[in-house]
């Protein structure tokens, strides 16, 4: 597991220059694994966050047929292009997974040039989601037309603002990344960022099915 | 510009609320005017603000909820005044229905979320840390965050009080009664943000204890050597990361339907009102169990302490405990079976609630049997553990009353389920509260409580709560509801004023609580607790010194036991720390936490007014200020070995000082033996 | 430590003693003879039912709380520490006997409580008809909570009335619940069962009235600022009384539509009078449960062409107006 490659680098001795000197064992028992730790922390809040789409989906599916005369599912999803979003997401899962393979090479250029196509990528689905969003407001099938609308709009702009938090993230770590360069600080995080990347993108199957595909039919 | 905020929300119509908050502005002036002449402001920013201790973050959290138990209690008091007011002859009262919802709306809220849970987290932070022989929590920075993102949610609900007015709702705020047809005010804004901001520190802490817990035990703590206050914390943390999300989701839908018309729990459109009674409780089920179970930790702390013995059935105790919270999660339709859910599901949910009863008793006999051939001395605290026993075991009992759906058809909504959640609550986490701050008091300040006035306090909590409370049960069988306004019923009369009484004698007791600090704090010389173990402790937190050093342990200590440390002793073993010491590895104190709050209570403030343009510079602030804090990786220090040999050694002349002056033995001569 | 307690606190210990002793035996009197009170003196078989298994229940429980509390007592009072004639193991920490017993014992209470919690679940569930004697059908009253007074539709009889019903002794009474509102809690205490009224959801509740009388009941969910007034007046009389009741309403000038005088109606008010409509077309109460579901719902705040109303939402809307707004641009947007 990811986490456990991580950990194991943390356990070399660091290079900071106040550490020298300074029994290296001994801080590795006295204080914690401060990266491994990072990066267990953040699984446990991903988990937590899990539990905010599951009641995000536990309302939808209560509120599917809360349709209020308005249009149903099956009515206003245009696959294709969803597909084409999906397409998106999966692939910048895709290149987030070489990018942190060229971490543990510890080629920072290659690194980099991944990040850089994952969040183009991102961009890409969160482009073809604001169209898809702007295009039913549009048609006037927007959040306050239905409950069932409401729990669509909900569920599917929760999973893309945190798509969109994570693009964030990616630039703040590319700019970390000139300026730190990859070390006991950038490392976890970018391990983290992975986490959370892949969990996005599994929250996206769920809805991609549960939402798009089961709604379609 | 201003949004909806103008000259016209404060309620100058309303005598009560103006000299309420002119009271807080002159305790508020009062206090800045001092701080500023004893020139402390530098202090406590350096000291206490941006501290990431684990130990003094414990103490702002308790220091914030006892001063919101006052408000809290002002509002019991309030409501009880206004039903006696019937009783003594005045058909509305002095509160009319637009006051009196306010007020019962806000003392739910702040009993819990500013009382009980910071009482909680103040108190994990304070000891988890120490039980577990780490030197600090796993995320310092996010535990500051937490508390900081707490104190936001206070002030935006105390600011609710001079500017426009809280929610009317009911502490849950069910819609569609919150949504925006009904409730147009700010006040179910007020609510949602408080609280919205305020959970996310909750949440925050829940993962931080959660990770500390797990990875940070000392050499040798295997789970099952925990000290159960921490087995107890760690099973709330879990609930806590478990059910907080919930109630984030909730809430945020509610803000949708309120701020962008959604329609998730309206009246029309598809909106469906008890999907939102159902996640509400899907968390509050829960979280009453988050409240009760760091309780039961101190319960066992303190008897098995002063009980000089072993507690009875540690392996019991965890398995109960984690019974409990897995029992938590399957129980929330218990709070409204009268929603119509037919008799399968009713019962269902009714037979899984009786079945918590049976961890619970199996905990109350265990409690006992630590008791049983022990030596118990009767300190406060222990006063605390008894009245808790029996208070909680009645209250257990109308809890399980009312998991009987037949019964809380009738039950239901009235007084009985009001007496019943105090009897719990006011018997199990007040109590266990109070009974671990007394407890672990001098770890926090390095003296103990006086202990007349402790028992005092306890004398006038258990009198006036079975005073104020009994008439409730009575009041239900009348038929009496909940938060009525108003009555018009003269067989009510007597018990309302019975109520009252006890309310009062309440009073007293909180009135105890402060004149115990200040007696405590006079004569904290003749309470100082020098030895670091004044109550011939079990666990590691009295192995170090009163108050804790900042990095809690010079060289951190390994376990072999359950009770290691009492054992230790009892082998004549243990040692205060010895030279050599090393250099320490601890996090800086930061700034961040606070300024992050500060734009979020900001954030807050503006959206609950509609004031966008603030919301943008809060929203803004609030990231900017987070990615200061991830491009600063000055964030860790060490201290020098001879800074801690300093400290270590000033302890131990202490120590020898203060075993020369008493005859003493036991665990203070084998730790006053060396230096 | 060790010497500062003993005097003192004995003294103290002997109070605590009475006073937790005596707790019990005040309350459970009152409990159990209760002449006045509605829950231990009820007028139907509804009540009576829930009465004996209220008490049921208490007496099962008191078989675990009575030792816990004895105990309680009697080990601090033993083994006090000033107390060395008590037999003292520091290190004695488990028992499997007593680990069995303590298990065991809260284990067959609950589960008997169990058994019972079922089938009373079942008997008493409120959806369910009562049986009554042959030839006595079962009448059927429409309820329909609003800001904040009660309206009863009697479908059968083509009238309605607000804050007051009436219905014959021995007649079991299928009440049909629902709001024009908030959400509420129906319930006549004498009688039995409550059952929440919520929008667009129909929610049915069987009550029998055994005695003639008149019965208070009230709402009993928060539904805001009248909630308190928010009360009628049940009468179980006779069905002489009842025809003569009926007769009464019919003699009222006043009728009542969806379309004409609902809107008017559910306009908040606190502590309103009682009201007779003398007629009532039989889908009156389908047409309120519906409004919900087709958008023509009378709410504040949704206009949906139902213009303004008087009373308290609607005057704190002019206080708050753009809480309003913000709902209406909603609308618009969509």
């Amino acid at each position: 597991m990811a986490t456990d490659t991580l950990g194991n680098r943390i356990v070399e001795p660091s290079d900071h220059g106040r550490d020298q000197g300074h029994d290296v064992q001994a801080h590795q028992h006295d204080h914690h694994d401060a990266g491994g730790m990072k990066v267990f922390g953040f699984w446990v809040y991903l988990m937590s966050d899990l539990i905010i789409f599951g009641t995000l989906f536990a309302t939808y599916a209560v509120l599917v047929g809360g349709t209020a005369d308005g249009p149903t599912p099956g009515e206003i999803f245009d696959l294709p292009l969803i597909m084409a979003g999906t397409f998106f997401l999966l692939f910048s899962s895709f290149t987030y997974g070489m990018a942190v393979l060229a971490m543990n090479a510890n080629r920072i250029g290659q690194l980099k040039a991944w990040l850089w196509v994952t969040l183009l990528l991102g961009a890409g689905f969160i482009g073809l989601e604001l169209y898809e969003f702007q295009h039913l407001i549009h048609e006037g099938y927007g959040p306050g037309r239905s409950a069932f609308l409401s729990a669509f709009f909900t569920l599917v702009g929760t999973h893309g603002l945190h798509v969109f938090f994570g693009m964030i993230w990616m630039l703040v770590m590319l700019i970390q990344l000139q300026t730190k360069g990859l070390n006991d600080i950038t490392r976890p995080r970018i391990m983290c960022l992975s986490l959370f990347w892949h969990f996005l993108d599994i929250v996206w199957i769920c809805v991609f099915t549960f939402v798009y595909l089961m709604g379609a039919m | 510009m201003f949004g909806k905020l103008s000259w016209d929300v404060i309620p100058y119509h309303d005598p009560i609320i103006m000299v309420v908050v002119a009271g807080m502005a002159v305790i508020i002036a009062g206090l800045v005017a001092w701080i500023t002449y004893k020139k402390n402001w530098g202090y406590l920013w350096k000291e206490w603000i941006t501290s990431v201790d684990h130990k003094k973050l414990g103490i702002m959290y308790f220091l914030v909820a006892l001063v919101m138990l006052i408000r809290g209690f002002a509002d019991a008091l309030m409501m009880r005044s206004q039903q006696a007011a019937m009783a003594l002859g005045s058909p509305e009262g002095y509160l009319p229905p637009e006051h009196y919802d306010q007020i019962f709306t806000a003392h739910g809220v702040i009993m819990i979320f500013f009382v009980a849970m910071p009482m909680v987290i103040g108190l994990m932070n304070l000891v988890v840390p120490l039980q577990i022989g780490a030197r600090d929590v796993a995320y310092p920075f996010l535990n500051n965050l937490s508390f900081w993102l707490f104190a936001s949610g206070v002030i935006l609900i105390n600011v609710s009080l001079f500017l426009g007015e809280f929610a009317k709702t009911g502490w849950l705020a069910y819609a569609p009664l919150s949504g925006i047809d009904y409730s147009p005010g700010v006040g179910v804004d007020y609510w949602i943000w408080a609280l919205q901001i305020s959970g996310i520190g909750t949440t925050l802490t829940g993962i931080n204890f959660f990770v500390t817990i797990l990875k940070m035990r000392t050499k040798g703590m295997t789970l099952f050597r925990m000290p159960i206050f921490t087995w107890t914390s760690f099973c709330a943390n879990i609930l806590i990361i478990a059910s907080f999300p919930i109630l984030t989701a909730t809430i945020a839908m509610l803000t949708l339907d309120r701020y962008l018309g959604t329609n998730f729990f309206t009246n029309d459109l598809g909106g469906n009102q008890m999907m939102y009674v159902n996640l509400i409780w899907a968390w509050g089920h829960p979280e009453v169990y988050i409240l009760i179970l760091p309780a039961f930790g101190v319960f066992s702390e303190v008897i098995a302490t002063y009980s000089r013995k072993r507690l009875f059935g540690y392996h019991t105790m965890v398995w109960a405990t984690m019974a409990i919270s897995f029992l938590a999660f399957i129980v929330w339709l218990h709070h409204f079976f009268t929603m119509g859910s037919g008799a399968n599901v009713n019962a269902f949910f009714g037979i899984a609630t009786m079945i918590i009863a049976i961890p619970t008793g199996v905990k109350i006999f265990n409690w006992l049997f630590t008791m049983y051939r022990g030596r118990l001395e009767f300190t406060s605290p222990v006063l605390w553990t008894l009245g808790f026993i029996i208070t909680f075991t009645l209250g257990g009992m109308t809890g399980v009353m009312l998991a009987v759906p037949a019964a809380n058809f009738v039950l239901h909504n009235t007084l009985f389920v009001i007496a019943h959640f105090h009897n719990v609550i006011i018997g199990g986490v007040v109590f266990g509260m109070l009974a671990g701050l007394t407890y672990w008091f001098p770890k926090a300040f390095g003296f103990k409580l006086d202990e007349k006035w402790g028992k005092r306090s306890f004398w006038c909590w258990i009198v006036g709560f079975f005073t104020a409370f009994s008439p409730l049960y009575v009041l239900s069988f009348y038929g009496a509801v909940r938060r009525m306004q108003s009555y018009d019923n003269p067989e009510y009369h007597v018990w309302m004023l019975i109520a009252w009484v006890g309310a009062v004698i309440i009073m007293l007791g909180i009135v105890c609580t402060v004149i115990q600090f200040v007696v405590s704090y006079r004569n904290r010389e003749q309470l100082r607790d020098v030895t670091g173990d004044p109550w011939d402790g079990r666990t590691l937190e009295w192995s170090t010194s009163s108050p804790a050093p900042f990095y809690n342990f010079a060289h951190l200590p390994e376990v072999k036991s359950i009770d290691t440390f009492w054992e230790m002793k009892q082998a004549g073993e243990f040692e205060t720390s010895k030279p050599p010491y090393k250099d320490i590895h601890m996090p800086k104190y930061t700034a961040a936490g606070p300024i992050i709050s500060l734009f979020a209570t900001i954030l807050g403030f503006a959206l609950v007014w509609h004031i966008w343009w603030l919301a943008i510079v809060g929203a803004l602030g609030v990231f900017v200020s987070f990615l200061a804090r991830i491009f600063n990786d000055d964030v860790d220090y060490y201290v020098p070995a001879s800074e801690v040999e300093r400290i270590e050694r000033a302890h131990h002349e202490r120590l020898t000082e203060y075993s020369k002056q008493h005859d003493v033995r036991g665990n203070v001569g084998t730790m006053g033996a060396q230096s | 430590m060790a010497t500062s307690m003993p005097e003192r606190s004995r003294r103290m210990r002997i109070k605590n003693l009475i006073f937790f002793k005596a707790l019990p035996l005040l309350i459970l009197p009152l409990l159990l003879s209760g002449c006045s009170m509605a829950l231990m003196d009820p007028k139907g078989e509804v009540g009576s039912e829930i009465k004996s298994l209220i008490i049921t229940a208490f007496w099962l429980m008191m078989i675990v709380v009575i030792p816990v509390i004895v105990m309680t007592f009697l080990f601090a009072w033993r083994y006090r520490n000033t107390n060395y004639k008590a037999k003292y193991t520091p290190n004695w920490a488990h028992s499997n006997v007593i680990e069995a017993i303590v298990w065991f014992v809260p284990l067959v209470i609950i589960a008997f409580l169990a058994i019972i919690t079922w089938q009373t679940s079942h008997s008493l569930n409120p959806n369910v008809p009562i049986d009554a004697e042959e030839g006595t059908e079962p009448m059927e009253i429409d309820v329909v909570a609003l800001d904040w007074k009660w309206l009863f539709i009697y479908p059968d009889l083509g009238i309605a009335s607000v804050n007051e019903v009436a219905f014959p002794v021995d007649t079991p009474v299928q009440f049909n619940i629902t709001s024009g509102t908030v959400m509420n809690a129906f319930m006549i205490p004498r009688l039995g069962s409550q059952l929440y009224a919520m929008a667009g959801m129909d929610n049915e509740l069987y009550l029998i009235a055994n005695e003639e009388g008149i019965y208070p009941g009230r709402s009993t969910n928060f539904s805001g600022a009248g909630f308190s007034e928010m009360i009628f007046a049940a009468q179980a009389t006779s069905q002489e009384g009842f025809e003569a009741w009926v007769e009464k309403v019919r003699q009222s000038s006043e009728t009542l539509s969806f379309e004409q005088g609902y809107e008017e109606l559910a306009a908040p008010s606190v502590g309103h009078p009682v009201e007779y409509f003398s007629n009532v077309p039989a889908e009156l109460y389908d047409n309120i449960v519906m409004s919900f579901k087709n958008g023509t719902a009378v709410q504040p705040g949704h206009s949906g062409g139902h213009g303004g109303h008087g009373g308290g939402h609607a005057a704190e809307q002019d206080e708050h107006g753009e809480g309003h707004d913000v709902a209406m641009s909603a609308e618009v947007a969509e």
